[in-house]
């Protein structure tokens, strides 16, 4: 198989969030990191954290429908992870002599942009799931993450009917969109 | 339009269950109707948002166990370097493990001077306590008087307790890991939660050889709690690291922390630690959780003669446990051990918070 189709079955397996595909790009491409991170005063779990980040936005790029990678997955991720490590140096106001190994980079400040500001709904959704409280955070988990039907949930969390079940995750879901929005509006 | 209808009404919309006909109408009414229009855009950005969130949390978990996965193979690992750099970095990284390491190595060397003779008589450790309690009148008469307070969800059932430990969930649908010679002890075993909730349990396996075993909350009352906090670690703690522990020596939860001072338990034994951090009789069974919220071992027994020397069953028996209790049964093949990461990177506060909601009383008579 040419490298062209191996990358893009990766791609699509990754977009699935399947977990074969990670695992292959994770093997194929963690050490170039980890040397890039470790020459530049970072530590084994920087570039953990650092990576996995890379992947993220590679990942939110899969699911893109106008997506196409016009480099090698390598790149990509080298790019994105050099970058995102750069920021955080500046951040951190620690000013250093950059070290480069001879990887290619190709610019991605607007995909850094875009994943940032995912990042940032995803907090906020996070927090809004954080403060509902039970039952509502482990019905709707139920739902939407484990994909479980409404008969099981109605069982399982002790509701009369489906029915039931439904207007309670419908009523949580109202109580979620409030949470949500009032964060937005005060950040 | 109430907010139910309209979002029951959006989400269909969004899943294309909507026929023709009903979808005319809809866009109709969108078209027509400014305000609905508005609040139909924020109900699917609101819906997106909710999907985005899920999909990148699974991927997250994804990436996480291929992470735990790869470093166990050791293909995520320190790379070797060579002559001066390698001394420079391993001093750099380990400066701070030495100085611990140092001063929990002179701690142990007067400790053992000290027990040297006893040890050697004994075969096995004569101080060796499991950590269960014995209640007593007074206690019986605390516990009583919890169970009456009007705000109990669930009435406690007239339960005899005579003995108390700590057990937490490992899986949401009721599965709590305690430890062997706590079960052993008690008939008609029951848990509280940290909301004075009692729920009948029964006992699904138990290993001796670890001194661990597996509970079921049978109650139908119970509800089933997803998203555990923590994840078990598979590869062995360091000699130093930091943790929290939560139990219940008295008859509300209790928080202690430590370090882990010795990499085998009483007697050498390869499959617990040796904990520095206070324990008393009730906390067998409680969670040794470190930094990361990584569980790294199960509390089991103290040296009834030393100071703060404790014995902790690693985590990663739990993983042996779940494999025989599968081979064993079929029924039980969807229990998996949790691999949450909700804990990382929190204050010690908040992930105290967190775990207390999987922490549990674990009560029975004799």
């Amino acid at each position: 198989m040419s490298t062209l189709n191996k990358e893009q079955l990766l791609l699509k397996g990754l977009a699935d969030g399947d977990k074969k595909a990670v695992e292959t790009i994770y093997r194929e491409n963690f050490s170039v990191i980890q040397s890039f991170l470790l020459n530049n005063n970072g530590s084994i779990d920087d570039a953990r954290d650092i990576f996995q980040e890379a992947m993220v936005v590679l990942y939110e790029k899969s699911n893109d429908i106008n997506f196409s990678l016009n480099c090698q997955i390598r790149t990509y991720l080298y790019s994105v992870c050099r970058r995102l490590w750069l920021k955080k140096l500046q951040h951190q106001s620690k000013y250093t002599t950059q070290v480069e190994s001879l990887e290619e980079i190709i610019p991605v400040e607007d995909e850094i942009e875009a994943h940032e500001k995912r990042d940032n709904d995803f907090t906020l959704m996070e927090h809004a799931m954080g403060k509902i409280g039970e039952p509502c955070k482990s019905l709707l988990d139920a739902f939407y993450i484990q994909k479980k039907s409404m008969q099981d949930i109605a069982a399982n969390f002790g509701y009369t009917n489906a029915d039931n079940a439904k207007t309670q995750k419908y009523k949580c879901l109202v109580r979620l969109k409030k949470l949500f929005f009032a964060q937005y509006k005060n950040a | 339009m109430d907010d139910v209808l309209l979002m029951e009404t959006v989400e269909r919309y969004l899943a294309g269950e909507m026929s023709s006909q009903e979808l005319a109408l809809f866009e109709d009414l969108r078209k027509n109707n400014a305000t609905i229009d508005q609040m139909v855009v924020e109900n699917i950005y609101f819906f997106h948002g909710i999907h985005q969130h899920n999909a990148t949390k699974q991927f997250k978990h994804t990436l996480l166990e291929v992470d735990a996965m790869l470093a166990d193979e050791g293909v995520i690992a320190a790379p070797v370097l060579n002559g001066k750099a390698q001394i420079i970095n391993l001093w750099k990284k380990y400066q701070r493990n030495v100085a611990v390491a140092a001063s929990i190595a002179g701690f142990i060397s007067i400790l053992t001077s000290g027990l040297m003779i006893t040890y050697t008589k004994k075969n096995g450790n004569q101080y060796y306590s499991e950590l269960v309690e014995r209640i007593n009148q007074t206690n019986k008469e605390v516990s009583k008087l919890k169970s009456s307070n009007p705000g109990n969800a669930i009435q406690k059932k007239e339960v005899k307790v005579d003995y108390r430990a700590t057990g937490f969930l490992i899986d949401g649908n009721g599965y709590l890991i305690t430890n062997a010679h706590v079960l052993n002890k008690m008939k008609n075993v029951y848990v509280e939660n940290n909301k004075g909730e009692y729920f009948s349990a029964s006992t699904i396996y138990t290993d001796n050889s670890v001194d661990l075993a597996i509970l079921k909350i049978t109650d139908t009352a119970y509800k089933v709690i997803t998203n555990l906090p923590f994840s078990v670690k598979r590869s062995n703690a360091d000699l130093g690291e930091q943790f929290f522990t939560l139990g219940f020596p008295r008859n509300e939860i209790v928080y202690g922390e430590g370090y882990v001072s010795a990499k085998s338990g009483s007697d050498g034994d390869s499959t617990a630690y040796q904990l520095t951090v206070s324990a008393n009789p009730g906390n067998s069974g409680g969670p040794v959780i470190n930094r990361n919220g990584e569980l790294i071992g199960i509390i089991t027994a103290k040296d009834s003669k030393a100071d703060g020397v404790v014995y902790a069953a690693k985590a990663k028996n739990i993983y042996k446990l779940l494999d025989q209790l599968k081979k064993e049964d079929t029924k039980y093949q969807h229990i998996k051990a949790p691999s949450g990461n909700d804990l990382k990177r929190l204050e010690r506060t908040q992930q105290v918070k967190k775990m207390e909601d999987v922490v549990f009383m674990v009560v029975g008579s004799n």
